[in-house]
């Protein structure tokens, strides 16, 4: 396998960015995140990037953008419709392939002009599920309410989660939802989709997130310490709800077996969890115990920004990495309702 | 937002027509007839609504058997302010139901006046729409079992 590693990140997450597109918002953060290692677009070997029609409400939306990274004379680029952490993927394959040295990682979307917990309908089966329109917190809703009557997990820890990741949160310049709660508060709460409450559910932002990777030595030296990418792996599960046992992740537990979780230990954890729920069953899909710091940044408990927040996750690990705020992290992305995609990537520092 | 933004009403249209196949088509076709089908799996578990595919092991699926029009909630969460597009006009819960002969539960709405009409493990059976026209929602919802054909 080729060293490749996370050189430099930027991203930007608000409730709302009204008065500018997908496009004029990202321009800034590419040109950011180029300049912090001082390459242009023609240094940069491959570019992907991640994004939802769904979510802009327009076929081929993601061509726009791409015009933002400068894309003259022609560049070699790709796109998916996931969170950015699978083109970021995508793009650690083409490294691996040993043609390209760099590449340039974007994910991003504007989800306040329309209802995002319903749009996500659309994601379910189109003959038996999307026609009900069952909105992804009443989904979630569901497999929250079996954990509980299970005994997996009760309010008291699901309230402490939330309390921690708003206190995490407070201290993050780009997350949205700041104010701090204690766990008793948050106990208090009128249930918002039964047995969720409020502060339960993550809070929807519009915004993005621009990585930069670079392979072996291209990374040392554009970076003062890279942070190395040492295990990455992406499993799903079943679309069909009724077939899956929603109490847990067999594909964020295989994920995180292949990228090799387990096999030190881990410092903090930055992990895609839209709800508390699922970060209980992330982090018992990974075996992350009490020692490991979980989502630092406040997670997407304090910021989601749809199709980027995966990506987010990644970029707040390695920013900590290479700050030296730690020396091994795991970062995770999900995707799909109640977490039907998991990827889970190992970062560490030399 | 100031006042100079021009403000436009976007409707997003999809307009494909897709054949269902014989096993989703066929258990559309059962729901026009009022009847639940389920698919029968390699290891023999029912599956109900059935794919085209076993979802574990890829395996074709290709026989649809009659199951039950009744069953046990294994998870609800109530809906107390129906979104505009759900087919539901009055509060009502979300649930996964498995029905009698099936070995998966499947998602649709239990319609009961309040959340404390609801309880895992609760027998329910479905209330059929008199107009019914090979869609999911010929299914109106489940109600708490009586006993009588829906």
């Amino acid at each position: 396998m080729r060293d490749v590693a996370v050189i430099a990140s930027a991203q930007r997450q608000e409730r709302s960015i009204d008065n500018e597109s997908e496009v004029e918002f990202m321009v800034p953060l590419m040109q950011q995140v180029k300049e912090s290692v001082g390459l242009t677009q023609q240094d940069i070997g491959f570019t992907c990037s991640g994004s939802s029609d769904f979510i802009a409400g327009q076929a081929f939306s993601f061509v726009m953008t791409i015009d933002g990274t400068g894309p003259v004379p022609p560049i070699s680029e790709s796109h998916v419709e996931m969170d950015g952490a699978w083109a970021l993927y995508e793009a650690w394959v083409k490294l691996q392939m040993g043609e390209v040295d760099t590449a340039l990682i974007y994910g991003y979307s504007k989800s306040s002009p329309g209802s995002l917990r319903d749009v996500l309908a659309t994601q379910m089966d189109p003959y038996y599920v999307a026609p009900l329109w069952p909105d992804a917190f009443a989904i979630e809703a569901l497999a929250a309410r079996q954990m509980l009557e299970a005994g997996k997990v009760d309010h008291q820890r699901l309230a402490e989660i939330a309390s921690r990741a708003r206190t995490h949160a407070a201290t993050n310049p780009h997350a949205v939802r700041r104010t701090e709660k204690s766990v008793e508060d948050i106990m208090g709460e009128a249930p918002m989709a039964d047995p969720l409450r409020p502060s339960d559910i993550s809070a929807a932002a519009d915004g993005g997130c621009v990585v930069i990777l670079a392979a072996g030595d291209r990374a040392r030296e554009l970076s003062d310490r890279p942070a190395w990418i040492r295990g990455i792996d992406h499993r799903t599960d079943a679309h069909t709800l009724g077939v899956r046992d929603l109490t847990q992740s067999m594909s964020a537990r295989i994920a995180g077996e292949k990228a090799g979780v387990g096999d030190d230990k881990v410092d903090f954890a930055e992990l895609y969890a839209p709800f508390t729920t699922s970060e209980y069953v992330l982090t018992e899909a990974l075996g992350l115990g009490d020692d490991v710091v979980i989502n630092p940044s406040g997670g997407a408990l304090g910021a989601h920004t749809m199709m980027a927040s995966g990506l987010i996750r990644i970029a707040e690990a390695a920013e900590r990495i290479s700050r030296g705020d730690g020396d091994r992290a795991v970062a995770h992305a999900g995707s799909g309702p109640v977490l039907q995609q998991n990827l889970v990537c190992v970062l560490e520092g030399e | 937002m100031s006042d100079d933004v021009l403000r436009a009403p976007l409707v997003l249209e999809y307009p494909f027509t897709r054949t269902t196949g014989p096993v989703i088509g066929g258990f559309l076709t059962g729901l026009r007839e009022a009847m639940m089908l389920g698919a029968k799996r390699s290891d023999g578990t029912v599956m109900c609504p059935p794919l085209e595919y076993d979802p574990l092991t890829a395996e074709p699926i290709t026989e649809l058997i009659e199951i039950g029009q009744a069953g046990e909630v294994t998870t609800w969460s109530w809906a107390g302010d129906p979104r505009p597009q759900q087919p539901f006009e009055q509060p009502f819960a979300w649930a996964m139901v498995k029905l009698d002969g099936a070995d998966t539960p499947m998602l649709h709405g239990v319609l009961v006046d309040d959340a404390d009409a609801m309880s895992t493990g609760m027998r329910v059976q479905i209330q059929w729409r008199e107009e019914r026209t090979g869609h999911i929602a010929d299914i109106a919802g489940f109600v708490p079992e009586t006993g009588d054909a829906g």
